[in-house]
């Protein structure tokens, strides 16, 4: 026990692992922001598509959030980069598809808490900005959404962290991101815990100062 | 002014407003009574379309609502609102409130805007509250902001829907006494409110609504002092 502990702590893999995590982190950073920054793009458009009283409108958006929403990432991922690619003969590579798959699942979760986010506004907002005149596209843009915006930022910082948490299996289209790196690190050096655990310590570094920064921006904007 | 002609308005298979015909002349206040229900508050918001019309037109300033040509958006601007939960915009300050229609939709300078502004704060007593936001703000202020907003855009017509009836009774006094100066200036006004005092001394007809349609209507003495409808003389009965 004392052996295997002393053995622990004594590890070279803390600081050997190091390089590879920040290898791997940059790629996970990449996929995860660029993703989910189209993510919420889609889940705007699809999210106010999902409030309109147009029945195509709204089936088509509400095909794409179910479709996404029933089935896993990791098959939607396998899906994009071998079946679509092949099926198209568009080659594109783990990192185009791994944004892309981010995009499209973050998309349809972030279309809901739009939906909710516009949803909670008080009604008699838009009526007030319809009755100064305003058309509806004003009084969204002006009176609803930074209204909307505010509420939604909880849940998107929700969808981050679980969005960046996605990208770990992007292992399986070889995207050398931060899990794939430390599992050949770990197959390379025999060695699982403490790579691991940096693994870890990887992501946390990530998320923990994500939380802090939405957490100022909210309080920011509250009124 | 204004000229309802046979307004039906329905939501789903219930029908709220089963025929009005009424009419509001320039620079006249009516005041529209009626227990709670009998569709006064559908009819005051079928005015600026707020309520989709069903059947019937509704002329404001030779303008028909229900004319396809007719731009909504522009009659609007000329139609002032006031809501009876405010309805303020609670994430821009009271100045921004008040300017954002004169800058967005009348495409006036926001300095010019902010002038502006500021004499309708003074004017609803509101002066010194410029750059706070509505939270701050109790309803009786609040809706004086709301009044304010809604004159910035230098409207034809004043709609009032129940303004007084979210506010704590204390309250009511000071938002009754804007629109008395409105009302003193010569602006057209349709109020909808539960306020006898202020429809009997500033209006200058009274329309009482029920199940619907217009029962009554003429000037305040003659229609609170000696109601001819039955169903006004019970609906006096139970709140004078």
């Amino acid at each position: 026990m004392w052996d295997k502990l002393n053995e622990l702590v004594s590890s070279p893999h803390y600081v050997n692992s190091i390089p590879f995590i920040w290898q791997g982190m940059q790629l996970t950073m990449i996929v995860t922001f660029t993703g989910f920054f189209f993510g919420f793009i889609i889940g705007s458009l699809v999210g106010l598509m999902r409030i309109s009283k147009n029945k195509i409108i709204y089936g088509i958006a509400t095909v794409y959030i179910e479709l996404v929403r029933g089935t896993p990432i990791l098959v939607q991922a396998l899906f994009l980069y071998f079946a679509v690619s092949d099926f198209f003969g568009i080659n594109f590579d783990a990192l185009t598809a791994g944004i892309i798959a981010i995009a499209i699942n973050a998309g349809a979760y972030i279309a809901e808490i739009v939906r909710g986010g516009v949803e909670s506004v008080d009604k008699g907002q838009m009526e007030a900005g319809r009755s100064v005149g305003m058309t509806s596209t004003q009084t969204m843009r002006y009176i609803i959404w930074p209204q909307a915006f505010r509420r939604m930022i909880p849940p998107l910082g929700n969808q981050f962290i679980i969005s960046l948490k996605d990208t770990s299996i992007f292992a399986v289209i070889s995207l050398g991101e931060m899990t794939y790196i430390m599992r050949q690190y770990v197959s390379t050096t025999g060695e699982p815990f403490v790579p691991y655990i940096m693994l870890c310590l990887g992501y946390l570094i990530i998320t923990v100062p994500s939380m802090v920064i939405l957490r100022r921006v909210e309080r920011r904007l509250d009124v | 002014m204004i000229k309802v002609m046979d307004l039906h308005k329905s939501f789903g298979s219930t029908e709220v407003l089963k025929g009005i015909d009424a009419f509001v002349e320039e620079k006249e206040v009516v005041c529209v009574i009626g227990p709670s229900g009998s569709g006064k508050s559908t009819f005051l918001r079928c005015l600026n379309m707020l309520e989709e019309i069903t059947d019937g037109d509704v002329e404001i300033d030779g303008v028909r609502l229900m004319d396809p040509k007719t731009d909504i958006n522009k009659l609007r601007a000329q139609v002032g609102m006031v809501f009876q939960h405010f309805n303020l915009f609670p994430h821009k300050t009271v100045m921004e409130n008040i300017t954002i229609g004169p800058v967005k939709v009348s495409g006036i300078s926001q300095e010019d805007a902010n002038a502006r502004a500021k004499g309708l704060l003074e004017k609803v007593g509101l002066g010194d509250k410029a750059d706070v936001y509505p939270g701050s703000l109790s309803g009786g202020q609040k809706q004086r902001v709301a009044i304010a907003r809604a004159l910035a855009m230098n409207p034809k017509v004043m709609l009032f829907d129940e303004p007084t009836s979210a506010l704590d009774p204390e309250l009511v006094g000071d938002v009754l006494e804007v629109m008395k100066d409105l009302a003193r200036e010569g602006m057209t006004m349709v109020v909808v409110t539960h306020e006898m005092g202020f429809a009997r001394e500033m209006g200058d007809r009274v329309l009482f609504m029920d199940q619907g349609i217009i029962m009554e209507e003429g000037k305040p003495v003659d229609l609170f002092d000696n109601p001819q409808n039955e169903r006004t003389q019970e609906f006096l009965s139970k709140i004078l």
